[in-house]
Parts: C-alpha cells; structure tokens; sequence
C-alpha cells in the first residue's frame, strides 16, 4: 500500500486489441469516489478485458490510466493492489481443495514470514473485514464444501482483506441463485458507503437496483454514459443489444390438453439425490404436446434430479416415467435419447458439450452411430462439417469456425450450440434446465424465441428456472417444487410473482 | 486458435520442453563431474555414426512406439495406463508360449498368431485394469502399477520353473529363460547383419491404425468423448465404462504386442529383463509425441535415439547410462509445466506482446467486434488446455503456486 487513496480514477482512450478482434475501442471512462458504476453490455462486448486492463493482467495497446490525475502504469495486479484496487472475477479464482485462510494468505504477501505463514495474521485480517462489512464466513471451511453463494462471499473478503477500497464485480450475480443475488446487491449497498464499486452485470434490474450511473459497452465501445435512475430497464437494454428487446410471451390459449396423459408424463417419482436423501418424493406431473410447464422452485429442490431422472443420468428409486406411452424409468441415457427426448442441462459448460472438442462434433456429439454421421463405423467428416455450418447459420452460433473449440466459446455461444444438437434431433419432449443463467439479453431472446417455436411446434417441453420472469413468460402452466414435491400446479396465466414466491418458500395455504 | 497455430503452438512446447530437459541434464551431468558437451555429443550423434546404430535405433523405437500408441489410447480416453510394463510381460509369456507350443506351423499362420497372442495376453492385464475403474472404481495409477509388480513375478516364477529350458538344467548355468521360439515363428530380419526385424512394419501400420481408429471413426469419437469430458459424454448417451474398458483392452494389447515384437523380432526366446523400462519410456514418447500417432513415430525414434546413445557414453564418456531417466523425468515435467503456463491467456498475451516488440509488425486493427465472443479466455478454458486428456492435468502435482492476486494456476486448471 502506501498510496494515497483514490478520489478520481480515470481511462483514457484505452484501446484492446486481440488476434483478429478488438476488445476495447478508445474507451473513455471516469469514476468518483464513493459511488457505483454500472458497466453493462452483451457477452463480449470487453467489460472484463478492459477491468483486466485496470488491474494491470493485460496491458493496454494505447490509452492511459490515471489515478488523481496523475498517470499509473499498473504491471502486475500486484500494482493495482498497492493502489487498493481489487477485483473479483467473474470464474472464482479460489483454490478448491485450501481453506478460506489459506486462499486470503496466498494474496497477502504482508503475512509471509520466511518459511511459514503468520496464519493467525490472517484471520484476524478476515474476521475483522467480515465483521465490518457483516460478510459471515468461517475461516476454516475449505473452498469446495462452500455454496457458490458463500464462496462469492469468500472472494470479497479476501479482496478487501488485500486493502481494496476500490472495487471491480465482473458479473458477481451470473452463478447466483435469486435469493443469492438479493442479499448481495443488499451488502454491496451498504459497502458502497466506504467504497467505490464497478459493478458489471447485463441483469438491467440489479443494475437499476444498485448503481448510481451507468455506462453502457458495445462491441468494444462505450456506446452510452448517464446516471442511472433518469433511465428504464428497457431503454438500457436497447442500447445495450443495440435494437429494442422484447422478451416473447407465450399465448396459452391454443393448447390442447384434451388427452389426460400428457405426451411426457411422470407418475409419483421417487428419486434419491448424491447425499441419499429422497430428492424428489413421489412428483406428478404431465406435459402435453405443445405445452410449456414451467418447474419454479428454489434451486436444490429436486429440480437436478428430476432432470438427471428424467435423462437417464439417475436411476429412480420408484414411479414412471412415460414419452409418447414408452416407460422409459430406469432406462439408460441412450435409449431415452433415442426415444426422442431432448435435455439442454444445468452444467453448460462440462455437461451440455465436451469442452475440448469442436464445435462440429459437439452438435453430433449425441449422434455419432447414426447413419448421417458415420458409416461402416468411419465418420462422415464432411456431413459433420456441413451440419455444423447449417445449425450455425440457423442458430446464430458465433465462433470464429466449426472448427474452433466449443468450450472456447461464449456462454451465450455454447448455450445456442447445446440448443441446436437438442433441437436439430427433433425431439417429441425437451427438459430444459436454468437455459439463459448467466446469459445476456440478446441470447435470453433468442432462447425464448426458440422455445416457444418448438412448443407451437408440438413439442412438449419442461422449462425448470428459477427466474421467475422467464417462467411466468413462457409457460403454459406452472408447478412449483418445494423439499420434492409438487406443492401445486397453476395455470401460468394467473400466476402472480408473489404467489409463486410464497409457495417456492414452501407457504401452500391460502 | 487454429489448426496450424495449435500445431506450431505444441511443437514449440516440445522443443522448449526437450531444449528445458537438456539444461536439466547439462546441471546433473556437470555434478557427477562429466564433460557436458562431450557427453551430450555421443548420446546424439555416436549412434548416427553408422548403419549399426541407426538400425539399434530402429530396433528400439519399435516397441516404444507400439507402446506409446496403447498409451495414448488410454490417454485419450481419460485412462493413465501406467501399467504397460506388466502388460508387455504378460504379452511376451502369451506370445512365446503359443509360439513354442506350435512348432510346426507354417509362418503365415504362427507368426500372426503369436503376436495376436501377445495383444491378448497385454490386452487382459490392461482389460483388469479398466475392468476394476469401470466396475468398482479403483484408481487405475495403482492397479496398474500394482499389476506390473503382479506381472513382474509371475514372469521370473514361469522363466525359472515351468517355462524354463530344460537344457539349462541339464547343462547346470540356469539362465532364466525359455526355449528358442521355433524359427517359422521369427519376425525376419530386414539388413542382413543388423537386428532390425519386421515389426518395423507392424509399428508403422499400428500408428496408421491408431489415427483413424480415434480420429475417424465413431467408436474413436466416443472414446475421446468419454475421455475429454465423462461428464458429457454420459449425458450424450455414451457408455463411458464400456468405452473405458475398451480403452484399457487396447492400450494393453499394444504393450502386449510391443512384448510379443520384441521377443520375436529380437531375442527369439522370452528371457529376463526384456521390457528394459520400456512400459515407462513408453508413457514420456507417448507424452513427447503429443499423443498423437504423427508425433509418437519420430518421438519413439528420439527416444530410441536417447536410450542408445546413454549406453554408448557409459562407454565413451564415462557417464553412467541411467542418465537417460534422469532426461525422461525432466522432459516430462518440462512438457507438463510449459503447458500449463503457457496456457495461461495472460501469459500468451505477454509473449505476444513481446514477440510483436522484437519482430514489430504492427498487426492491422480488426474491425470493432468483427467475431463476436470467440475465445474467451473469462468464460472458457483455453482452447489449447482443452484440447489435451483431462488425464494430462492429473498428471500433475497440484502444486499451488502463492502467485496469490493471480491465482492464475486456478483458472487454467478449469
Ligand atoms: N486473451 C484473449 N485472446 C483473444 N481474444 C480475447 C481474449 N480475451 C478476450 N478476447 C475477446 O475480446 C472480446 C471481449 O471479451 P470480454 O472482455 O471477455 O467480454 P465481456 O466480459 O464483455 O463478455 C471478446 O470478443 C473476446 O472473445
Ligand atoms: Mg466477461
């Protein structure tokens, strides 16, 4: 440390570029003191590179850094700390298998003694900003037993342990659950009193909710500057995507649910989650052809097991699960797969595509075997390659070649490459899990869009989210999940966010 | 990145990860008081010298290229196979057996015969292996270590009793040895006067073989799948065990192979001390080749090249021949480290960077957001991280490196 604190910081036409792309175009940015900036804009747009560029882990093509007036030039993030500026990033960077001590020590080089460390330094350094900013962790608990919630928690400790009066948020909200997100614009309130927050995010009400001023980035440039509340979410989100957005809405009026089974159709499951508990104790539920049901719940009522169950992916302990009459409970992955179902899954990133593999095998990744991909046993490389053209043609898929690795990809990108496999096979029945978590608006539409097309379309689809703006658009009727069970089933038209908000909480009498 | 980039990319980290090793070497050579340049000079150029060293070259790439074929099979398929060793000694017992219990075969049956005994015979040690991680989940760095200690005794108890010569009870020296192969059963050799046999031919096939049957086919796909990402792959609908076991089965009947080649290419008899460290040289070429059949030929011909020339500066430079493993492990962790760093996107922007000063050619602005999202170091694991087995990051140890603020070494392990 040893610098005088921040009053104004300061970019001056900062410019990023990378092989074939330039990230930051002549970015002019100015932060006071004591206040919130919002930086919002689409996958990227180069939020993270330029706070990358701020902390000193990229160092800029042109343009200036400028503390109190005066030019810096921040080498390392070492540099950035010494001047109290920290950030958390949007991929933790936390050590899994350390304590919540161990991982604050790493950074804090002031309690390294030669040949060991001056442990109890450090957690008095944590209890103390703990206790300050009223951010409860347990110095003890090691990182990977931690909620993706209090491991956020962990990472601002660690940061304002490191001296931070500065801070930068790379979208802090996109892995949280709703609950999650609240307490956390809550704190960041509070802290915004002591400290000066960068704050990105593309969820326009956080925004609306926690900043002062805003400053909108599009395709490497700041396309917009103002204060926050003289703007409406939707003006933000026009400028943001660059044209108006409008979510879609379903129009539930043209189902038919005459048949009293639906197309996919569960009776009383019975499914016991990793720890051996009953997760999902005995759930009903049908979903006709052509419907949307949208499965509210707080995450980690069942919903992940109702979909691994569903998939294959979990034997159930009881019930069944019918697909166009076929049982199909206790059946492997593949044989639901070809009985025509569809998952888009929570895990995106190391679930929904092999990572490592391109983007053309990651759309053939379910279907190698067919005769379309494959005969004799060899692969059909140049079908494969002109399926991957088509669906990114059809699907918007972003990526520099079908060549390219997938996991490489934006999420917003790797998302439109799961949804193009699953749609692409023509499934009767989609299980589709938290599909915009953590996506920009752009993508969000274009997801919706794709979903109500396949339910006009005669598909029959599970829609399990926890935003409830997303479920009250799109579904036909809405179940919500509380401790494994359905606690009931509302058709999506009456629903009112405070009655599902109620019965997610587990409140069923009215 | 893309598919030259990538390629240039990995060659560079082999010859900064073999230029790495040899530093390593030059340090240890010079602490046992040896002539560094000397000693660097044999092992690299003594065996070149004639026709006699370039086929012994030859002659040692054979089984280590079949092996490190087997090994990244495994590889590739998510599997550390450390077990070659034992799976080439129990190829060698199959191989050797069948060959001397069928004397009077013509060759053309015999001799496919006995090297498809050793693939079988390989292929059931590794297949125990990947039955128990498939089955019962145990680790498969310890059973297969385990396995070659197993297969290691078993060897010595046949050699010494019931497979033994019995002409060597008869004239009292008591080798360890069986009979000689009958002669149909012998892999020829191709320059008179040289060692160098057939199998030359079987290996440069297999590595043919290797290529398509994991980049070509469908069976291929879903053992890289399941390799790359279990996770993925079983919810593609994958049978990611029987994938597994098949990966074991294989990465086993090439060691076993490599065993049976040997044996009837070059000792004509099973006797002891034929696998020579074979099983694991096998695991560092298969590291060195990339993991990939195009790499693995010349680097088992490197490595050939090592292992003769360590031999020779026993002789001619006074350094003692096991100076060869001390180059292996630092290649490895060479390898292993410059990848990981090297993955690092902050790190690949400041050798950009740096090269750019040094070679300064101002690169044209793209314009604004031309390719939206592509690779985004923020949101994904680095395409180049990616693109090797989950099994090389097990590899190493998790060292955490108190780079602190960075903590860099965490996103790149993602
Ligand atoms: N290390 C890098 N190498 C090449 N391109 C990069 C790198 N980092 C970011 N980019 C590219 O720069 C652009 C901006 O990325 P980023 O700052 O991560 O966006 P955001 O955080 O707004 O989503 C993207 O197109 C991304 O692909
Ligand atoms: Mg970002």
């Amino acid at each position: 440390m040893g610098h005088e604190p921040i009053r104004s910081l300061e970019l001056r036409g900062i410019t990023k570029r990378f092989p074939g792309i330039l990230a930051c175009d002549h970015i002019d940015l100015s932060i006071g003191e004591h206040s919130v900036r919002a930086l919002v804009g689409e996958n990227g747009a180069g939020k993270t590179t330029l706070m990358n560029i701020l902390m000193g882990l990229y160092q800029p093509d042109e343009g200036q850094i400028l503390i109190n007036g005066e030019e810096i030039r921040f080498r390392s993030p070492n540099d950035a700390f010494d001047h109290g500026i920290g950030m958390v990033h949007q991929h933790f960077m936390l050590v899994q298998n350390m304590t919540v001590v161990e991982n604050v020590a790493l950074g804090m080089k002031s309690s390294h003694r030669p040949f060991r460390l001056d442990e109890a330094a450090v957690r008095k350094r944590i209890l103390e900003v703990s206790e300050k900013h009223e951010l409860p962790v347990n110095p003890d608990a090691l990182v990977w037993q931690l909620s993706v919630g209090e491991q956020q928690r962990v990472e601002l400790v660690k940061t304002l342990c490191l001296g931070a009066r500065f801070l930068i948020l790379d979208e802090p909200t996109s892995a949280l659950t709703p609950q999650e997100t609240d307490e956390l614009i809550e704190l960041l309130e509070k802290m915004s009193g002591e400290l000066s927050i960068v704050f990105i995010s593309h969820k326009l009400h956080e925004v609306k909710a926690l900043s002062d001023t805003v400053s909108i980035l599009r395709r490497g440039r700041i396309v917009f500057e103002g204060r926050t509340e003289n703007h409406s979410p939707a003006e933000l989100a026009a400028l943001m995507t660059g044209h108006e957005v409008e979510l879609p809405r379903v129009d539930s009026t043209v189902v038919d649910r005459s048949d009293a089974r639906g197309l996919l159709s569960i009776r009383e499951l019975r499914v016991r989650g990793d720890r051996g508990n009953l997760a999902l104790d005995g759930v009903t539920l049908d979903i006709a052809a052509g419907e949307i049901v949208g499965l509210a719940g707080v995450s980690g009522n069942g919903q992940r097991e109702l979909a691994e169950a569903l998939n294959g992916l979990r034997k159930p302990e009881s019930g069944s699960i019918t697909l166009d009459g076929v049982e199909m409970a206790g059946s492997t992955a593949r044989r639901i797969i070809d009985e025509g179902m569809g998952y888009i899954p929570e895990d995106r990133n190391t679930e929904g595509i092999v990572p490592s593999f391109s983007v053309r095998e990651n759309l053939v990744l379910k279907d190698v075997g067919e005769k379309a991909w494959s005969s004799g046993g060899f692969l059909r490389l140049r079908q494969i390659a002109k399926n991957a053209t088509d669906l990114r043609d059809r699907f918007d898929i972003r990526c520099p070649s079908t060549d390219t690795a997938a996991g490489s990809l934006s999420g917003g990108n790797i998302q439109k490459v799961i949804l193009a496999r699953e749609l692409a096979r023509g499934p009767k029945a989609l299980v589709s899990v938290y599909p915009t978590r953590g996506l920009d608006m752009g993508a969000e539409e274009f997801i919706h869009k794709q979903l109500l097309a396949r339910r006009s379309e005669g598909v029959a689809i599970l829609l399990i989210s926890e935003e409830l703006e997303e479920i009250m658009n799109l579904s036909d009727r809405i179940a919500v999940i509380y401790k494994g069970k359905i606690l009931r089933i509302v058709p999506g038209k009456s629903a009112t966010k405070r009655s599902l908000g109620l019965l997610m909480a587990g409140v069923s009498d009215e | 990145m893309n598919k030259s980039m990538k390629l240039a990319y990995n060659t560079a980290i082999v010859v900064a990860a073999a230029a790495a090793a040899m530093i390593i070497g030059a340090i240890v050579f010079a602490a046992v008081g040896a002539d560094i340049g000397k000693a660097y000079t044999v092992i690299l150029t003594e065996p070149l010298k004639d026709m006699m060293g370039i086929t012994e070259i030859v002659v040692r790439a054979i089984p280590l290229s079949l092996i490190a074929l087997g090994i990244a099979i495994a590889f590739r398929s998510g599997i550390l196979n450390i077990g070659a060793e034992g799976q080439m000694l129990i190829g060698i017992l199959a191989s050797s057996a069948t060959a001397i219990a069928l004397p009077d075969m013509p060759k053309i049956i015999i001799v496919p015969l006995a090297v498809l005994a050793g693939a079988a015979g390989g292929a059931l040690w590794g297949g125990l292996a990947g039955f128990l991680k498939a089955r019962l989940g145990v680790n498969e760095i310890l059973s297969t270590v385990m396995l070659n200690y197993i297969a290691a005794q078993f060897y010595t108890f046949l050699l010494r009793g019931p497979l033994m010569d019995p002409e060597e009870l008869v004239t009292g020296s008591g080798t360890p040895q069986t009979v000689r192969i009958p002669r149909q059963a012998w892999l020829d050799r191709i320059i008179p006067g040289t060692r160098l046999h057939t199998g030359v031919f079987i290996a440069l096939a297999l590595a043919v073989l290797v290529f398509f049957l994991l980049w070509r086919t469908s069976v291929g796909f879903r053992m890289r799948a399941a390799g790359a990402e279990a996770k993925a792959a079983r919810y593609a609908g994958i049978h990611v065990e029987r994938y597994l076991i098949l990966a074991m089965l294989l990465s086993g009947a090439f060691a076993g192979m490599a065993g049976a080649v040997e044996i009837l290419g070059v000792h004509r008899r099973a006797i002891e001390g034929v696998s020579g460290g074979y099983g694991f040289t096998g695991i560092v070429v298969a590291l060195f080749g990339g993991l990939h059949p195009a790499g693995i030929v010349p680097a088992s011909l490197f490595f050939g090249l090592l292992l003769l020339g360590a031999d020779m500066t026993q002789r001619l430079a006074d350094v003692p021949a096991n100076m060869v493993l001390v180059l292996q492990g630092a290649i490895i962790m060479a390898i292993v480290s410059a990848r990981q760093f090297m993955n690092n996107p902050y790190v690949q922007d400041k050798v950009a960077r740096t090269l750019l000063r040094w070679f300064g050619k101002p690169e044209p602005p793209a314009p604004p957001g031309s390719i939206e999202a592509c690779p985004d170091p923020s949101d994904a694991p680095s395409p180049c991280l990616a693109d090797d087995p989950e099994a090389l990051a097990k590899l190493q140890a998790q060292a955490a490196v108190g780079s602190g603020e960075g903590t860099d070494t965490t996103e790149a392990q993602r």
